[in-house]
């Protein structure tokens, strides 16, 4: 097993790099992702290797990003489209739900939406507005799009590959505020397959299911609570749409109690998914309601005070301290 | 239509017009092939509107009086050019060989679709307005970087005009130097909305400030739409880069058989149109220039009636489709909640059991 140590960001270009030398039908399109390499230089020295055929700087236009790729789709190529913030992605919301998320259906299959659209999402980077959302329910709220999120340099290098060679229309949703955080990836094996959610770690007293930048927060909080004697099996639900509801009844049933965690708002969200999911699936297991910790019912705040709108440590440990402590 | 800036070849009175950009190239034969396009396509529109007013479409968009452009257009094409067209474009669809009661399949309520379109080249119908420009763009950009001689088209009208995606979709044309022509069919009307609140300057001198050529070609004259698109066709396939047709035309029926035009337009407006007809003037020609006899328009009325009593028997053949097949190609792959939704289907006896 070939292992080297690298940041998320780093892991992704690998990644992309790795796709855009498989398959010449592979291209990248978005906003400064040639010679700058993307505000986030996830494409560093991608234009120059690849060609600016291949990585394409797009003209400041999101639902042109996505609409043009659909086009190319149709001829059977494979676009990597990347929206520069989160919060940038509503432009192109309806290239997305009226048609990556439908050609397939309405040309009976003559279509395949072969195309990635990556969304640097969720908060922690002390960004002015519009640049720390997770619009990831809305999409995971449609039909024809799958919606999934890594959380490890490792997950990000083979995810993002494993998104492009699949034949459906993903929306990857990358931890902005992981990105410079390092970790070992493995270049010979892809650890899961896309859609897997994985436990990240045993435990045996409650359930935390998170997913992108929460899972190492949820880790944290696990770190610190066992220091009081509860012991915490943490999940990275990992693909968001559609669920990978199986290791997580798996879990719940052996814990009887879970705590989900995101930044997003917890109203119609992919918490509320899963709480719904495994209180219908683990009814007889449970010996306590699931608990949602999540951002508020807000717009996203300004960020000097971001960190009381995402979930932190503490609030993960006070819902995991609430759910041990219900009485039936 | 005293207008300058007008390419037209063909009068309204059916008499050639001299224009110093363009001339017809094409040969009685031809004309009289493009003549029967638009018979046939004018027949089938009627009788489908027909069978929408005796319930058996759910809705019906008719083309009457843009025939001219769409079979100018869409004979203009290469086999090896892909369109990407709007709900309207059934003369497009009928020059690209979909069968007749494919189109209707949508209309129908049975598909979203209706053909296969990499089979004809003719994307399914675009309902969103101008979502279809940036695909075909996007396609017109996978040409390039294939090396291929070919070019995309895509069908709009002035009401997209206004679109976003339509306008971006003429920034990443210019700036990719993309193998593409912008079709719009100015037919005066989106649904009530006059094309003088879409645009105060004319549509076709948009392109400009694009940095590409706008042409504005009589909509009604076949054969003036046939030169102006086959050039831009041709054009793009060599490198040449986008053009905007503006084909300007009118609807002379309703926007949609749900729709009351009586309530916003004038009936004088429609008694100009209607001297403009683009199907008589063609027949005039034909009939002065070429000495075509009445007897071959009737075999070709008679032939257009025999299609719309097969269209009708098709359409009425076309039944309730298997719930279950909602889940079919909604995903490519394997999907839980697919799985989920057929299996409940199944179980509530709504399907009989999937296939």
């Amino acid at each position: 097993m070939a292992t080297t140590t690298m940041t998320m960001a780093k892991a992704l270009n690998e990644g992309l790099r790795r796709a855009l030398e498989k398959d010449k039908k592979v291209l990248l399109m978005g906003e400064d992702i040639g010679k700058l390499g993307g505000v986030f230089r996830i494409t560093d020295g991608l234009q120059k290797d690849f060609g600016e055929d291949r990585v394409i700087d797009a003209p400041l236009a999101e639902s042109a990003i996505v609409g043009t790729a659909v086009g190319l789709a149709i001829r059977g190529y494979r676009t990597v489209c990347e929206m520069q913030f989160d919060g940038f992605v509503y432009p192109a919301f309806d290239q997305i739900v009226s048609q990556v998320a439908k050609l397939r259906k309405r040309s009976d299959g003559a279509y395949t939406m072969g195309l990635v659209i990556r969304l640097p999402f969720q908060g922690g980077i002390g960004a002015i507005e519009h640049h720390s959302e997770s619009p990831e329910a809305y999409f995971a709220h449609t039909g024809g799009l799958r919606v999934v999120s890594c959380s490890t340099p490792n997950d990000a290098y083979w995810m993002i590959q494993q998104a492009i060679e699949h034949d459906d229309p993903i929306i990857f949703c990358e931890p902005k505020s992981r990105y410079w955080e390092k970790g070992e990836v493995d270049i010979d094996q892809a650890p899961n397959g896309l859609f897997d959610a994985v436990v990240r770690r045993e435990g045996t007293d409650i359930t935390v299911i998170g997913y992108g930048s929460t899972v190492k927060t949820i880790l944290r909080a696990a770190d610190t609570a066992l220091t009081e004697g509860v012991s915490i099996e943490v999940i990275d639900a990992r693909s968001l749409s559609p669920l990978d509801l199986e290791p997580m009844v798996r879990s719940v049933e052996k814990t009887g109690r879970f705590v989900t965690v995101h930044e997003a708002p917890h109203m119609a969200s992919i918490g509320s998914e899963i709480v719904a999911e495994l209180t219908q699936r683990c009814f007889y297991s449970l010996r306590a309601p699931g608990i949602r910790v999540s951002g508020y019912h807000v717009p996203y705040p300004p960020t000097r005070i971001e960190e009381d709108y995402r979930p932190t440590v503490d609030r993960v440990l006070d819902a995991v301290d609430r759910v041990m402590g219900f009485e039936s | 239509m005293i207008d300058e800036e007008l390419v037209q070849l063909l009068s309204p009175e059916g008499e050639r017009v001299s224009n110093p950009d363009y001339q017809s190239t094409l040969s009685g034969d031809e004309i009289f092939g493009l003549y029967r396009d638009m018979a046939i396509i004018r027949r089938l529109c009627n009788e489908s509107t027909s069978l929408q007013r005796q319930g058996q479409l759910a809705l019906w968009a008719p083309i009457q009086g843009q025939e001219a452009a769409q079979i100018g257009a869409g004979r203009a094409m290469a086999p090896t050019d892909f369109s990407f067209p709007t709900y309207r474009e059934h003369g497009i669809a009928w020059c690209r060989g979909i069968p007749p009661e494919n189109m209707l399949r949508l209309f129908r309520a049975v598909s979203n679709g209706g053909w296969d379109p990499q089979k004809y080249r003719h994307s399914v119908p675009t309902i969103v307005l101008g979502n279809q420009a940036l695909h075909a763009v996007g396609y017109a950009m996978g040409i390039q970087r294939d090396g291929a001689e070919e070019a995309a088209i895509t069908f709009f009208g002035d009401g997209a005009s206004s679109q976003g995606d339509t306008l971006e979709a003429f920034v990443w044309a210019a700036s990719f130097n993309a193998p593409i022509v912008f079709f719009c069919q100015n037919n005066q009307w989106g649904i009530s909305t006059p094309s003088s609140l879409q645009s105060k300057v004319p549509l076709y001198r948009r392109a400009e400030g694009f940095g590409f050529p706008g042409v504005r070609v009589d909509g009604n004259d076949v054969l003036a739409v046939y030169e102006v698109s086959k050039r831009a066709l041709e054009n793009a396939r060599v490198g040449g880069g986008p053009t905007l047709i503006e084909a300007y035309t009118y609807r002379m029926g309703a926007h949609t058989t749900s729709d009351d035009p009586t309530r916003y337009r004038i009936d004088a407006e429609v008694e100009v149109w209607k001297h403009r007809d683009p199907v008589e003037r063609v027949k005039a020609l034909l009939a002065r220039e070429y000495d075509i006899k009445s007897t071959a328009f009737d075999e070709v009325a008679a032939e257009a009636d025999e299609m719309a009593l097969q269209l009708r028997e098709d359409v009425l053949a076309m039944s309730r489709p298997d719930p279950i097949t909602m889940f079919d190609n909604a995903y490519a792959t394997e999907h839980p909640l697919i799985d989920e939704g057929r299996r409940e289907m199944i179980e509530l006896g709504i399907s009989p059991g999937g296939h």
